[in-house]
């Protein structure tokens, strides 16, 4: 998929660093992709339909219908405990801001999805784990307050391994309050729907993401409290294949839907005409 | 032995304790005098003891805060002048991991709640070693919607590793058990009053801490994941956990300082559980003088004060060195 001219260009250049290569290999079915065939494809295998993880701004132009304003790009992260193991901690969000071409592990702004004018917050797993430290909460934080005085609904896309260590006690008072912003929009009598995404665990999906009023997750991906490899030490045994995948939550009654990333633009606008009483 | 390094300490300090019972023994059998040996064995003791519990590493707060005979949520709870237990998540089961009922603490009616690990095997399977499951989540949410509904402010005792990390919890849907108690928290229009008085182990020990005044225990500890958790995420290794401790500002003082804990309440040399009595009745005072500061406040206040406390938590520093606050 071409990045459309809407989206800030400085992070098309950016983006290019990453996404330089041509090719790009199915992990699944070892299908060798080439990137703009995958790209027009939405980053589904044409052969197998594995989805691969999004790319923040690649999701944004996949939704939006054609405009895109940010909203807390300014907010940028710190070192509020000093964290140095290997590597500095700044020096890693450093790394990672590089290497995705994103400042946080989330973009939140405002877009119009099928006519329908949001609030749209993106994680990306890119960027540090999709991992939820202050900036990160303090984005969705700033997304739904703005939301609510504008009465929008709010989209989020999930991706996250959970709060962020290097941010300690910090990281996880995002959860309050995050929880505290999305309460209070939600208590308004506005809509909040959330698209789960490869992979959603931790403190995000145990905060912001399993308080929306409907909860969509992509095909496949793995969504959970707990990590599998934690899980698995814990009872000592293989843990099947199908434990936490989407399909399995929709079976447990956890979601509402399980979408196809071809359909989910198109699953997005009907969702949100339920909620539009203009 | 025990993985405890605090119970490996206290051995040597059992071992003194016996030879200068025995000393005093002898000397008071014997005409031999052996004062000055006592004496010195004394001094011995206390110095001991200094060395060991007077100042303690954050791994060794972590120790403490799991030490086997330190003051649990129901060693507090039985202490209230009344307690009716309720049961159960009105869906599936109950899970004694959490438990929580009626109380009446200083001749105020309240709701209380906490986390409850076991003190022996038998009841550690029990309560599945305090880590709640999403039963023990969703009663939780239930009680603190009845709270607010009655008007009762809500206490709880905070002390988890962290959430039951299983296959039946998540079966049952663990994060959305502990996200929608997080808004019940956030939502209750009556006072809460938070102490964390053992672990408090990452999202499973928050969802029962959101409040408006949190207290914490001299060695307890709060974090956003245990250390051999953290450990295990960052370095694929959980026996750097001493190395993550020292790295998580998962200590009173450091959470003081964050601004996520509003009171520290002082612990005997050696740790809570060697004065519990004491230490129950301190803490109780201090969450009853909290609820008597905060009962003068409307819902609408509270839930104001409660949302600036949390939207407040986490500064960032923007790309120079100056902190910002963001602009509303």
């Amino acid at each position: 998929m071409p990045r459309p001219d809407w989206l800030p260009a400085r992070r098309t250049k950016e983006n290019h660093v990453s996404d330089e290569a041509l090719w790009s290999k199915c992990p699944k079915c070892g299908e060798v992709l080439y990137r703009r065939d995958l790209a027009a494809n939405l980053f589904v295998c044409t052969r197998c339909g594995y989805h691969f993880r999004m790319r923040a701004y690649d999701r944004i132009a996949s939704i939006a219908d054609g405009e895109f304003t940010e909203l807390g790009a300014d907010v940028l992260p710190g070192d509020p405990l000093d964290w140095s193991d290997r590597k500095s901690y700044p020096a890693k969000l450093k790394t990672d801001r590089e290497r995705s071409g994103l400042s946080e592990s989330v973009v939140c702004g405002f877009a119009s999805v099928g006519g329908h004018r949001v609030g749209l917050g993106v994680m990306d797993f890119h960027f540090r784990g999709g991992t939820m430290g202050q900036v990160t909460g303090e984005r969705i934080t700033l997304l739904f307050e703005a939301a609510r005085r504008e009465r929008i609904p709010c989209v989020i896309f999930a991706a996250s391994g959970g709060a962020r260590m290097e941010e300690g006690m910090l990281a996880l008072m995002q959860l309050a309050k995050t929880t505290a912003a999305v309460s209070r929009f939600m208590a308004d009598g506005n809509f909040y729907l959330v698209v789960l995404t490869d992979p959603t665990s931790g403190g995000v999906s145990a905060s912001f993401a399993f308080q929306a009023d409907v909860i969509v997750a992509e095909s496949k991906a793995m969504i959970g409290f707990a990590g599998r490899r934690v899980i698995e030490q814990t009872i000592r045994q293989r843990l099947p294949d199908q434990f936490q995948t989407a399909e399995f939550l929709l079976e447990k009654g956890a979601i509402d839907m399980v979408v196809e990333r071809s359909d989910l633009k198109d699953t997005l606008v009907r969702l949100l005409e339920y909620a539009d009483h203009e | 032995m025990s993985n405890n390094i605090i119970v490996e300490r206290e051995r040597s300090l059992v071992e003194l304790e016996r030879r200068i019972a025995e000393l005093r023994e002898a000397s008071a059998a014997q005409p031999l005098d052996m004062s000055s040996e006592i004496a010195a064995l004394e001094q011995k003791y206390q110095q001991i003891l200094h060395e060991l519990f007077g100042t303690l590493s954050p791994w060794e707060k972590v120790h403490m805060a799991r030490h086997p005979n330190r003051p649990t949520s129901l060693d507090y709870i039985s202490r209230f002048d009344r307690f009716d237990e309720l049961h159960g998540d009105r869906h599936f089961r109950d899970d004694p991991s959490i438990v929580g009922g009626f109380g009446t603490l200083r001749s105020r009616n309240v709701m209380v709640l906490g986390q409850q690990r076991g003190r022996d095997t038998k009841e550690n399977l029990r309560r599945n070693f305090g880590m709640p499951a999403p039963e023990g989540y969703r009663k939780a949410t239930r009680l603190a919607r009845l709270a607010s509904r009655l008007r009762l402010p809500i206490v709880t005792f905070v002390d988890t590793k962290g959430a039951d990390p299983g296959i039946s919890s998540e079966e049952h849907a663990q994060s959305e058990a502990i996200a929608i108690c997080l808004q019940a928290f956030t939502m209750a229009t009556v006072p809460i009053v938070a102490t964390i008085v053992g672990e408090g182990g990452s999202g499973g020990a928050l969802a029962l801490a959101i409040a408006d005044f949190v207290i914490m225990l001299e060695h307890s500890t709060y974090s956003v994941a245990s250390p051999e958790g953290c450990a295990a995420i960052l370095w694929s290794d959980a026996s750097k956990a001493e190395e993550a401790a020292a790295h998580l500002k998962l200590t009173a003082d450091d959470l003081q300082r964050f601004g996520i804990v509003d009171q520290i309440l002082p612990e005997p040399l050696g740790g809570a559980h060697r004065n519990a009595r004491d230490v129950v009745t301190q803490t109780l005072g201090a969450v009853d003088a909290a609820l008597a500061r905060l009962a003068s406040l409307t819902p609408e206040m509270l839930l104001d004060q409660r949302y600036r406390k949390y939207r407040r938590l986490g500064e960032w520093q923007a790309e120079g060195l100056e902190p910002v606050r963001t602009a509303r």
